[in-house]
């Protein structure tokens, strides 16, 4: 079947093309784009109205539950939340229950994926065994059995002569190590950003050095061994600031952030808002700022949803005793898209780090562009549409979004992953 | 009513903090305090303000002190007091915070006095019920009623508040009494100084209206007030401060630190006290300026008074 997407604001931050024009599919694959592409006979023809076209969002962090955990989020529901957001392939962390730390791991992972059939299901594999930070897991089987890359997800790997091994060990296999990048014992305890807020509320403070000394730290180990690493979430000014000069020296460094840490900080903890416990803690302004200096000049490559859902009752406890962490799928492309309605990038560079930068951060060459001949995965939205959140209404089985009732600007229409379509707006 | 002293209106349903209450709010409450501290020097010291209402003592952490004073204060305004200590309750069999403050609403208790282990509690469990809630005690928080009952004991020594140099000294990081210290004496436009090791003082406090001094001697120099807090033994194990001995010797209040404050200077403890770690037993022991027992009688006036004005008189009644 023949399917063309008539007018159309074509978005392609891999070719910098931003035109109105057409999108031409077949089957699973596009056959065709740009301005000057024809519709071809016998096509069915979707008109969209000057609304926006772009490579699907890929997501390089997302917390799933499954399995283990499935209360909180399964593969497919954080699938269905994924289609509503406009991502059409997604990165799973190893912190799962059993940990995902040997071949048959990734391939529960996959299987589970092709049942579900709705967006591309990637897993990474854990850095050491059972994420517990004390011996290298099997990386290059990991690696072979198509682990995108390896990391302890939420975990920090805090011993610095292991992180000097994996870093190592991993490099022929071309694969990133991904980190958490916080000190455990400053962060021990702690609940918040440190500082007057954290005094204010009594609660324990977790403070920024705790991200730069120990991105500081591992930069320093990727200078020794000429790994490939990934920060993963970076939250503070000094954090930036580090990755920034480890770009200029020319280390293989790359970083991502979420949409929390450019867009709220502590103060939107307000009276113990659970939901607003997140690791690492929301920072303040200054931090948030540089966040989103970060994106745009590069420093942070990538922008992911940092998915990690948490059941009601884990969230309806004192703040200390809550889970941290926010469910962000459904809302990963409007929130982003805050970036380049405050002017903080033009559309075609937030959508660069949402798309483009993340698959080649994961090493897939296919996905985040459009190419004749490459996949169909295309998302369409609405770039000016203003609505509010309502994390009631999200597909993800777990509700805790800091950003409910938060007002956004940008929706997401239709998301076409391999050609089928797996998420319509309601009209 | 007959002998009710001077009310004023005190625009709160609840008791979580000092945070959020005006000058005029404390003043209120002090002033209602003072009446009570007469009534409870009688010999009937009961009046039937709460008779009827049903006050719960919810403690999820032990404080006999705490738990006494608010059961005296709400039995001598003859309300029904329950005390429902953790060891009894549901908690321990995975029980939630919030699941046990539905259970206990559904008794339609009017207030209910929460002590608990984490900062926020009081407030999360004050959303979920429709009692008034108290909050005696929530993680490294606040304590609100203590920080009453110590403004109480000091106004009723010096006469006032305002103009006063306070030092809060020891462990201000894991006090709750110190927070709510800080915000109330600032408040009533008191001057109060924190006196403590780095490693106990919490970040950003000057944020909340506190100097910042890390010895005794420049710390307590020409202060009206010093409150001495409690440190709990463990954190003196190497963690925060290396040991007893030498906390003692830089943070302990001697009489040669006392020295230091003015000569009409009080003393102050929120209990119950480490003699010899934190104070000298000669200080503490010395009647005419230790304020320690005259806080006690203090917290159970302040206690009544909270409950008075947080429970409207019944109306329509008689």
């Amino acid at each position: 079947m023949t399917l063309a997407f008539t007018n159309a604001r074509i978005l392609d931050p891999a070719s910098n093309l931003d035109a109105v024009g057409t999108i031409v599919i077949h089957g699973e694959t596009i056959v065709a784009f740009g301005p000057d592409a024809r519709v071809p006979d016998g096509a069915d023809i979707i008109d969209c109205n000057g609304a926006c076209l772009a490579p699907g969002l890929v997501d390089l962090r997302v917390t799933i539950g499954e399995p283990g955990f499935e209360e909180k989020e399964t593969i497919a529901s954080a699938s269905r939340a994924a289609a509503a957001g406009g991502v059409t392939a997604m990165a799973m962390l190893p912190n799962t229950d059993p940990v995902i730390d040997d071949v048959a791991g990734l391939e529960f992972v996959a299987r589970r994926a092709r049942e579900v059939k709705q967006v591309k299901m990637f897993a990474y594999g854990a850095a050491t065994r059972d994420c517990a930070g004390n011996e290298l897991a099997d990386l290059g089987l990991l690696a072979e059995a198509g682990a995108v890359a390896f990391t302890d997800g939420s975990r920090c790997i805090a011993d610095a002569q292991l992180m000097r091994r994996a870093l190592a060990y991993a490099r022929p296999f071309g694969r990133p190590i991904v980190q958490h990048p916080e000190e455990p014992r400053l962060a021990e305890g702690g609940q918040v950003n440190e500082g007057e807020i954290a005094t204010r509320l009594g609660l324990a403070g977790i403070p920024a050095c705790a991200e730069s000394i120990l991105l500081a730290r591992d930069l320093r180990l990727v200078e020794l061994t000429r790994g490939r690493y990934h920060a993963a979430h970076v939250s503070t000014a000094e954090g930036v600031a580090l990755l920034r000069d480890a770009k200029r020296r020319g280390l293989d460094v790359t970083a991502d952030t979420a949409p929390p840490y450019f867009l709220l900080t502590e103060r939107d903890i307000g009276d113990w808002r659970t939901f607003a416990k997140l690791s690492p803690p929301l920072r303040s302004d200054e931090d948030r700022k540089a966040v989103a200096a970060g994106i745009a000049d590069g420093t942070i490559d990538a922008i992911a949803s940092d998915h990690q859902p948490q059941s009601q009752d884990w969230k309806r406890l004192p703040f200390a005793q809550a889970a941290p962490g926010a469910a962000g799928l459904d809302t990963l492309l409007p929130l982003s898209l805050a970036l380049v309605h405050d002017k903080v990038l033009p559309l075609l560079e937030a959508l660069r780090r949402l798309t483009q930068a993340p698959a080649d951060i994961l090493g897939l060459k296919e996905l985040g562009r459009l190419a004749v001949g490459g996949p169909a995965d295309l998302v369409l939205f609405d770039p000016d549409l203003r609505w509010t959140i309502d994390a009631d209404s999200f597909h993800s089985k777990s509700k805790n979004s800091p950003f409910d009732g938060y007002a956004v600007r940008g929706r997401v229409l239709r998301t076409i992953v391999d050609g089928r379509t797996v998420f319509h707006a309601p009209t | 009513m007959n002998d009710a002293p001077l009310r004023r209106a005190f625009p709160h349903r609840h008791l979580l903090g000092i945070e959020g209450l005006s000058a005029a709010d404390v003043t209120a409450v002090l002033d209602v305090a003072d009446s009570y501290v007469e009534q409870n020097r009688r010999a009937d010291k009961r009046s039937a303000h709460l008779r009827g209402r049903t006050i719960v003592n919810l403690f999820f952490e032990d404080s006999t002190r705490t738990r006494t004073s608010f059961e005296l204060a709400g039995k001598r305004l003859g309300g029904d007091v329950i005390n429902m200590s953790v060891a009894t309750s549901s908690v321990k069999k995975g029980e939630t915070l919030i699941d046990t403050a539905m259970t206990l609403n559904a008794m339609h208790p009017d207030v209910l006095i929460v002590r608990h282990q984490e900062s926020g509690a009081a407030m999360l469990l004050s959303t979920k019920v429709d009692a008034a809630v108290i909050n005696a005690g929530d993680g490294t928080h606040e304590h609100p009623t203590q920080a009453l009952l110590d403004a109480l004991t000091i106004r009723r020594r010096k006469g006032r508040l305002e103009g006063l140099t306070v030092a809060i000294c020891g462990d201000i990081l894991h006090s709750r009494v110190a927070r709510s210290n800080i915000l109330l004496l600032t408040t009533m436009g008191a001057k109060v100084r924190v006196v403590g090791p780095p490693t106990l003082v919490p970040s950003g406090i000057e944020k909340l209206g506190a100097s910042v001094f890390h010895d005794m001697r420049s710390g307590l120099d020409g202060v009206d007030i010093v409150m001495m807090l409690r440190l709990q033994v463990e954190r003196m194990s190497g963690r925060f401060v290396p040991s007893p001995r030498e906390y003692f010797r830089f943070f302990g209040l001697t009489r040669e630190a006392l020295a230091m404050a003015s000569p009409d200077a009080l003393i102050m403890h929120p209990g119950p006290m480490n003699r010899g770690v934190e104070i000298d037993s000669e200080v503490a022991d010395d009647v005419g300026r230790s304020m320690i027992l005259d806080q006690v009688e203090m917290g159970v006036a302040v206690r009544m008074a909270v409950l008075d004005l947080l429970c409207p008189p019944i109306t329509g009644g008689n």
